[in-house]
């Protein structure tokens, strides 16, 4: 059915969507609860930065990162010389562009969510005997899961779609960067990729469907738990 | 014993509130809205820190501005029921009772699950959701769900204001029974008389913040200076009675207290039963000679003690009758024509009685039968 460039293709998308969800969304939970909860001077300003990502294009993304991670970049050089870490051209990379595309979506469902959260409920369970943590744990948490969970799911579907941060930053390589998006790119460039550019835009579709049916289950079955059916 | 004694001053409201109440029994805040009642157990419970003051429960500082003291909420022990219940939508009853109790482990454990779902008949409930159960359950969830955190009091607000009427009669039972069972002080937020009358044993009276009165609910539900709290429509006199007669025949029953015999409506309740009697002031005229031919059956000899000049055309006027004082609202224009003076005897003509059972006796409850 696919050729393995394309699966290779395939896996390597599905990979850097899971690990870029994975690592960012720990930095989103944090971000959205300070944005939605906490109050300090140069707040409009974090907030402004965080959801430029989403606002900048993403060559202009992907080209700051190239000058800050890159081999020879602020960060990228000690990155290198300290702890053998090299983002150009590989997997790592990659995930790393997703992560800062993905980023502003994540942390604004997220956000959403806690602001939804009732305080009075979270008042109640201090009134019983929990502190901050065990209220954030036993009560917050839970109920922001939806929130959550479609956080997850746009993070990965930004992730599947990045192209323009990801090519920028860390190149087009074959079997280390080059996810779906930019496999049909260079298959558009080749004299006879028609058909596997094709091939690979109706995997595209099948795993956006797939993910949207999956999150809308798992947002049913958690709202059931948490009583908000 | 809870010794309160805070000030607070927020944009547009102040609070100032000092009062003592016993280590048992129901004590009530009450005013109209906006009075500071909330505001006053939001600072019992750490909710809300007043800007001065002390707050004592049961020898433990939970805020002294003075000392720096503000213990966190979690650790004050104080059992918070909410107007909206607040249960945990995302746990079974079961863990919504259990949530308090797991975190009061290692304290003295005053009262146990099995009795706290006996107590407030949740047994069935167990495994429901929160958003299964009507609003009178869920009271009752929230209420159980903080008798075993083990708190060292109850802080209740307007437990029943957002339910329907038969809702309350349903809960109003275990309220009483809460009252008389558990050796627990209950601070009880209310803006309804009844309520109060029922449920409590003293009361503190509020208005914009400021403390009008503080005391046993019939005393200070009878003091004429209140009646910026209640309102000119029912200010009146608050009589602690004891059922003495029923009369099956007119369906009547017979209420004493010291000071004379009331009959009023039957009272579903046994005979020596304590039953507290409400007679507004508006309800009672003033008669120079003992009338005959009237259909009003309370009649009481009283002799004139006080008269009030009032707003408008009113004149507030103080009787006593035995050993009870007896408040009574005429015309200013009527005390001139019957030259009412104090000294003078009268007849108290008492038009309407409001009764307010005070202990679960009935013999026919409203309720859930125990």
């Amino acid at each position: 059915m696919l050729t393995p460039e394309e699966w290779t293709a395939v896996y390597l998308s599905l990979k850097v969507a899971f690990w870029a969800t994975f690592w960012s969304l720990p930095f989103a939970l944090a971000t959205a609860f300070v944005l939605a909860r906490l109050d300090f001077p140069g707040k409009s300003l974090f907030d402004g930065i965080v959801y430029l990502p989403l606002v900048l294009p993403k060559v202009v993304v992907g080209y700051l990162l190239l000058i800050t991670l890159g081999a020879r970049g602020y960060l990228g050089q000690y990155l290198a010389e300290w702890f053998n870490i090299r983002l150009i051209f590989t997997t790592a990379g990659a995930i790393v562009a997703a992560a800062v595309i993905s980023f502003p979506l994540t942390v604004n469902a997220i956000r959403l969510a806690l602001e939804a959260v009732d305080r009075g409920l979270e008042t109640a369970a201090r009134t019983l005997g929990a502190n901050r943590l065990d209220v954030f744990l036993t009560i917050t948490l839970p109920l922001m899961l939806p929130g959550i969970l479609s956080g997850a799911l746009l993070a990965v579907a930004s992730a599947l779609g990045e192209f323009g941060a990801t090519i920028t930053f860390v190149s087009n390589v074959e079997g280390q960067t080059r996810t779906i998006p930019l496999a049909i790119y260079s298959a558009t460039h080749m004299p006879d990729g028609d058909a596997m550019a094709l091939r690979l835009t109706v995997v595209s579709i099948v795993l956006a469907l797939a993910s949207l049916l999956l999150a809308g289950l798992a947002d049913r079955r958690i709202r059931t738990l948490i009583g908000r059916a | 014993m809870i010794e309160v004694d805070i000030q607070l001053a927020r944009p547009g409201f102040s609070l100032s509130a000092h009062f003592t109440a016993p280590g048992a029994g129901v004590t009530a805040l009450f005013g109209r809205s906006g009075a500071g009642k909330t505001t006053i157990i939001q600072a019992v419970a750490g909710v809300v820190r007043p800007d001065r003051g002390r707050i004592v429960v049961d020898g433990a500082t939970y805020f002294d501005s003075a000392g720096g003291i503000d213990v966190p909420i979690e650790r004050r022990r104080a059992g918070y029921v909410f107007q909206d219940a607040r249960l945990f939508p995302h746990m079974s009853v079961e863990r919504n009772l259990r949530y308090g109790q797991r975190r009061a482990r290692g304290m003295d454990a005053g009262i146990g699950f099995e009795a706290v779902v006996d107590l407030l008949g949740l047994g069935h409930l167990l495994r429901r959701r929160p958003h299964t159960l009507s609003g009178g359950e869920k009271q009752r969830v929230a209420i159980g769900r903080a008798l075993l955190a083990q708190p060292r009091l109850l802080l209740m607000d307007e437990p029943l204001a957002a339910l329907d009427a038969a809702r309350k009669a349903e809960i109003l039972p275990y309220l009483e029974r809460l009252r008389d069972e558990m050796r627990l002080p209950i601070l009880y937020v209310s803006h309804s008389i009844e309520e109060v009358l029922r449920l409590s044993d003293r009361v503190v009276a509020l208005k914009d913040g400021r403390q009008i009165a503080e005391g046993e609910v019939a005393e200070v539900m009878s003091r004429a200076d209140i009646l910026p709290v209640i309102g000119r429509f029912d200010l009146g006199t608050v009589l602690d009675c004891t059922v003495a007669r029923h009369d099956e025949d007119y369906a009547l029953s017979t209420l004493a207290f010291p000071g004379g015999e009331l009959r009023v409506p039957r009272v579903e309740m046994r005979l020596g039963g304590a039953v507290r009697a409400r007679v507004r002031a508006r309800d009672v005229a003033i008669a120079l000679a003992k009338p005959v031919d009237v259909s009003v059956s309370n009649l009481l000899p009283a002799v004139v003690e006080a008269i009030t000049p009032g707003e408008g055309p009113y004149a507030d006027v103080a009787l006593v009758a035995g050993a009870s004082r007896l408040a009574a609202s005429v015309t200013r224009e009527s005390v001139e024509r019957l030259g009412l003076t104090p000294g003078l005897a009268v007849w108290a003509m008492i038009k309407s009685v409001a009764v307010d059972s005070r202990s679960p006796d009935f013999t026919t409850p409203p309720g859930p039968t125990f």
